[in-house]
């Protein structure tokens, strides 16, 4: 009998068993979950404190999920060492677990620059748990000043979270622009503005040279008062287990379309790996939850015996502030790289299309997502953008931009 | 599994597949109620481009995409058909940004909507396909 080993407890872990339960009724599935909770949804955790969700209701699968699934979870333990001739792991309490297959599925931990005088803050916290979710719960009043470092997705999205239950909230970042991993500065400008209006301050292209338990002196000399600090500067992936095995390790853990590393029977899935984006052809960490579920299943299959490849991967974000909805995909190639730009101006938003040597390899939309889908497949399909009138397709973002031969294919109309 | 099917050339591009939907999934017994000087959010939309019109519905896809990529656990299946807990549901959209044929959208509750065939609602058989005056909307297995 096959014994698994999934080593982490994310939404990876919930494919990875998945997976194997459709190709192995029988086999012996061992989860290890460093945190005390069933598998949850990660990126709702600003939605709990918004009060869009509760903890019952951001649980990934019903809570017979795991016995559904014949499958033991260990709690509050983590591996520690990763045996790849010996097809052992070892656990932090002592103890040791044997397996024939392993997926590491330990997603990333926030990464946090050194600071000077980060010690002597008190109240200070990373978002990224439902334990940090409740922790930062907890510490704030309707009274707390609250700074954020970080003007990324985790660091806005905690920002909106916390808007109506703390007194004033500024977030910095050293960028000059919000979100910037994911929006050009045009794009930026409206969705920062939006926050503003909610109450959100920014200091960008700011940083914090020193902190005091309740204060942040800036590069700029600005003073931010706070009684409650998040830092959300960046999350690395957490590949430390990997060190000693044959796997490749770049950002990530290096992982085929078959979520195989190079150790002997480990895969891997999920933000802790890198795989390829096909819109740039390049090895990227994807850290999405839609990539995690994906790329744990496709492990998950795998590892049981069949054989399942993930060919499509791109990286995309829908993600929204106060009602402003965001949507991108792919990559944005500048025109010194080949590409070129299309923009389309509405009164409430903006939509850019990034095309490259005849295919759509990217877009940003902000205010006006409806629909995006299509222009997702068409970037993950590689659907030559000579095969639709884009034209028509940019403007009414429906299938009347495709010929009908084409609609009857997609649609499975009579030929 | 049976699916909604629309013969294009047999659409007329009235629009009615998009008044029957929003009166079946109002809750409302009554039509005129249901729809009258209201905005309709219909899960089933006509496109038109000169003379030809279609009507785009969820395609209820074996593996879904949305279902794969929802981040709240929200979609999931029921009996094959692609059904969403609005409850669970937070408005992120994840769902329209992969959903390849445009067939999710946000309702006025802030939270996505789309075919569930009229299974979750008291009409119980699409009611596009029922109301199609010139039947290019059917209800089949192919």
């Amino acid at each position: 009998m096959q014994s698994y080993l999934i080593i982490g407890n994310g939404i990876a872990a919930a494919g990875c068993i998945e997976g194997v339960r459709e190709r192995d009724a029988e086999g012996k599935i061992t989860v290890v979950s460093k945190e005390n909770h069933p598998v949850y949804c990660r990126p709702l955790i600003s939605y709990y404190l918004e009060g869009k969700t509760d903890l019952k209701k951001m649980m990934y699968r019903r809570e017979s999920f795991y016995r559904d699934m014949k499958c033991e979870v260990i709690y509050g333990k983590s591996v520690v060492k990763l045996d790849e001739k010996e097809h052992t792991a070892h656990l932090s309490d002592g103890s040791k677990i044997s397996y024939t297959k392993a997926c590491l599925a330990t997603g990333s931990v926030p990464f946090l620059p050194p600071m000077r005088g980060i010690e002597k803050v008190k109240n200070k916290f990373s978002f990224m748990t439902v334990d940090d979710m409740l922790a930062i719960e907890k510490a704030v009043s309707e009274k707390s000043r609250v700074l954020i470092v970080g003007a990324g997705l985790i660091g806005l999205k905690c920002a909106e979270g916390l808007a109506d239950r703390v007194a004033d909230i500024t977030v910095c970042d050293l960028a000059d622009r919000i979100l910037s991993s994911i929006l050009d500065e045009e794009c930026a400008a409206p969705v920062m503005k939006h926050m503003e209006k909610h109450g959100t301050e920014f200091m960008l292209g700011d940083t914090v040279e020193e902190f005091d338990e309740n204060r942040a002196t800036m590069k700029s000399g600005r003073t931010v008062e706070f009684d409650v600090l998040v830092t959300a500067v960046g999350v690395r992936a957490d590949t430390v287990l990997m060190r000693d095995t044959e796997a490749k390790i770049g950002r990530g853990v290096t992982v085929d379309n078959k979520m195989k590393t190079d150790a002997e029977d480990i895969y891997a899935a999920g933000d802790c790996t890198e795989s390829t984006d096909i819109s740039s052809g390049q090895k990227k960490v994807m850290a999405l939850l839609p990539s995690a579920y994906m790329q744990g299943k496709c492990a998950g299959i795998n590892m049981a015996g069949g054989s399942e490849t993930l060919e499509n991967e791109i990286p995309m974000n829908s993600i929204g502030f106060f009602g402003m909805h965001i949507m991108t995909a792919g990559t944005y190639f500048t025109e010194a790289e080949g590409g070129k730009t299309v923009t389309l101006r509405y009164e409430n938003g903006i939509r850019k299309f990034y095309l490259k040597d005849g295919f759509l390899r990217g877009f940003i939309f902000v205010g006006k997502t409806e629909r995006a889908g299509i222009f997702t497949a068409l970037i993950r399909n590689r659907q030559p953008i000579s095969e639709v009138d884009f034209e028509l397709l940019k403007k009414n973002s429906d299938y009347t931009g495709f010929s009908s031969e084409n609609r009857r294919k997609i649609f499975g109309g009579v030929v | 599994m049976k699916q909604v099917y629309v013969n294009e050339e047999w659409c007329l591009g009235c629009h009615l597949c998009e008044y029957n939907c929003a009166y079946a999934n109002s809750g409302e017994p009554d039509m005129v109620k249901a729809l009258k000087g209201k905005k309709i959010e219909p899960r089933i939309s006509v496109c038109d481009k000169d003379d030809v019109h279609f009507a785009v519905s969820c395609r209820h896809c074996e593996d879904a995409i949305c279902v794969k990529s929802c981040i709240a656990g929200a979609l999931h299946y029921e009996n094959s058909v692609v059904v969403i807990d609005k409850s669970k549901c937070v408005g992120c959209l994840t769902c329209v940004l992969v959903c390849p044929y445009g067939a999710v959208r946000e309702s006025d509750e802030g939270v996505a909507t789309k075919c569930e065939l009229c299974t979750t609602n008291s009409h119980g058989t699409p009611a596009c396909v029922e109301g199609c005056p010139n039947r290019a909307i059917v209800f089949e297995e192919r």
